[in-house]
């Protein structure tokens, strides 16, 4: 019982860092067209960031303000100097440049500092577990983790859902030509857009480099399941990205922590083969009898 | 140099757009003066969008110049000419489905380029008691006739000098119709100019002080309403009616 109660919150926890990379990567399809492959890169960045910063500091204190400044101005660096240029390019193009982007993250990362794993110290103040039930505790960092990414979720989603600037955004990834008759300005939403969903990513990233340590490439698996979750949230929809990453967050860990155990039988194999990839089996239905998500609005 | 007091609000000179090697526009000159309503008319596929979306700065012309309010704003961005105070309702409304009534209307809400602030939330609810009661509900969920309704209510949230209609009353049932040609001409006696295209010639021709009739993307016909109506032969060939 303990045992799942702590699977249910570890899945919990990893569904809401999921939220935070895929909400970006929605955010920034369904505004700017633009399929972001470097993304998954972004959280490399961040928790390599925390690492850096978290060794020169001795705390992930921070680390954290750091990495959301450092992933605001990155986000838009980037959007300035290149992202700008593609969005009016075929989809080739944008795939090309967004790769090209992972290579040369990854490379700055091995020049910067190697290809060696590296742990970064949970802060001291959450070095400890906290009681749950008489013989289970869970790590204090971990809850820390959901509260921030909680706290995280409520304002992207109330930014976007309940502001002017929101309304604007959302207006955007529906009819863009309509924003600019209006004599609204989408450079800067653009601007915002991407910085933010940068930034999300980054801080991601930091605030999981205690519970996965730092290693290279890191980032490609996150892209991947954040693509997950993006499909089955709705493409550009950031509530329906949310409902998706919880879930996906539930299923992927409980499946990978009790497929196991069918294992041995040839039929038991096959089950434990299929919980272990059910995101992704999840993900085809989806994409077969709900292409518009399963939380997004419409058709 | 003309001031913009007395330049024209809207000013085409010997336009001419393509969409790739279709010539659509063939030197079209028109202009709007200040306080003025002019009347689009022609036929579909004669080009009326395509001068509408060539003066917003949508499409690009090949040749020729748009001057609003005195300056040179051919190849500006759109949003840049929107923001000298021209709101345009495009054909089919471009309502945001996924956005409340609020939303929409409050997207757009802002001073005029001359500061002023006559057209609120408030007034405009006013306008269209309709939408008053709709203000929470997604503008996919409107009739076509409150979406209209919601079109012109939020071009008017951003104080234009000039408001662009096209075929705005097209599909409308009557008495929205009759709605909407209550609320042009309300625009008309609160002075901003107007480019009213609209295939109603009874309508535009009891409200406009000018019209135009593009044919085959070249001004055919210019002239007053009077004009137009004393002469059965234009209206035949050139409307149809
Ligand atoms: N995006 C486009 N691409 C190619 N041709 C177009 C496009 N839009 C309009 N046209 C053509 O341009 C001509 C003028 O169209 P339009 O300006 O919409 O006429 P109107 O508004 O007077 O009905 C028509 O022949 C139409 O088929
Ligand atoms: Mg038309």
């Amino acid at each position: 019982m303990s045992g799942f109660l702590s699977q249910l919150l570890n899945g919990l926890q990893y569904g809401l860092l999921l939220f935070l990379i895929a909400s970006g990567l929605t955010l920034i399809f369904g505004v700017l067209g633009i399929i972001n492959l470097a993304h998954g890169s972004l959280f490399m960045i961040g928790a390599y960031l925390a690492f850096l910063v978290t060794k020169a500091t001795g705390s992930l204190w921070f680390a954290l303000p750091v990495g959301i400044g450092a992933g605001l101005v990155i986000g838009a660096v980037l959007e300035r100097v290149l992202f700008r240029y593609f969005y009016d390019r075929e989809h080739l193009d944008q795939v090309l440049v967004t790769f090209a982007l992972i290579l040369i993250f990854e490379e700055m990362r091995s020049l910067v500092v190697g290809n060696d794993f590296y742990s970064v110290p949970v802060p001291a103040a959450l070095d400890f577990s906290i009681p749950i039930t008489a013989g289970f505790s869970y790590a204090a960092y971990r809850f820390f983790v959901i509260g921030a990414c909680l706290v995280l979720a409520a304002a992207l989603i109330t930014w976007i859902e309940r502001t002017n600037m929101g309304a604007v955004i959302r207006a955007a990834a529906e009819k863009p030509e309509m924003v600019d008759i209006l004599g609204l300005d989408a450079r800067r939403v653009h601007l915002t857009v991407f910085a933010v969903g940068t930034a999300l990513a980054v801080t991601a990233g930091g605030l999981a480099a205690p519970l996965t340590s730092v290693y290279p490439n890191m980032g490609d698996g996150m892209l991947i399941i954040s693509f997950v979750v993006v499909v089955i949230g709705g493409l550009g929809s950031v509530s329906g990205a949310f409902f998706a990453a919880l879930l996906i967050g539930l299923i992927d860990t409980l499946g990978k922590a009790y497929g196991q155990a069918f294992a041995g039988s040839g039929l038991g194999n096959i089950i434990a083969a299929c919980a272990s990839m059910a995101v992704y089996i999840l993900m085809v239905i989806v994409l077969l009898f709900r292409p518009a998500g399963l939380f997004g609005r419409r058709a | 140099m003309i001031s913009s007091q007395t330049a024209p609000l809207i000013e085409t000179k010997n336009l001419h757009t393509y969409y790739d090697d279709s010539h659509i526009l063939r030197g079209v000159s028109i202009v709007l003066k200040p306080g003025e309503t002019l009347g689009l008319m022609g036929r579909n596929g004669m080009g009326k969008t395509t001068l509408i979306r060539t003066i917003m700065g949508l499409v690009r012309p090949r040749s020729g110049t748009v001057h609003v309010g005195g300056r040179d704003m051919t190849r500006e961005a759109a949003f840049r000419i929107a923001q000298q105070g021209i709101s345009y309702v495009p054909e089919g409304r471009g309502i945001f489905a996924s956005l409340s009534v609020r939303e929409n209307l409050a997207i757009s809400g802002r001073a005029g380029i001359d500061g002023a602030t006559t057209w609120t939330l408030p007034l405009i609810l006013e306008l269209f008691p309709r939408l008053a009661e709709r203000l929470a509900n997604r503008g996919d969920q409107l009739s076509g006739g409150e979406q209209q309704m919601l079109a012109i209510g939020r071009a008017l949230m951003s104080n234009p000098r000039v408001l662009i209609l096209d075929e705005a009353t097209e599909g409308l049932a009557p008495l929205i119709r009759d709605e909407i040609w209550k609320t042009v001409r309300l625009v008309r006696d609160a002075g901003i100019a107007t480019l009213l295209v609209d295939k109603t010639v009874s309508e535009v021709t009891a409200i406009a002080d000018r019209v135009v009739i593009l044919v085959k993307g070249e001004v055919a016909f210019e002239g007053s309403p009077a004009a137009l109506k004393a002469d059965p032969a234009i209206l035949h060939r050139h409307l149809g009616v």
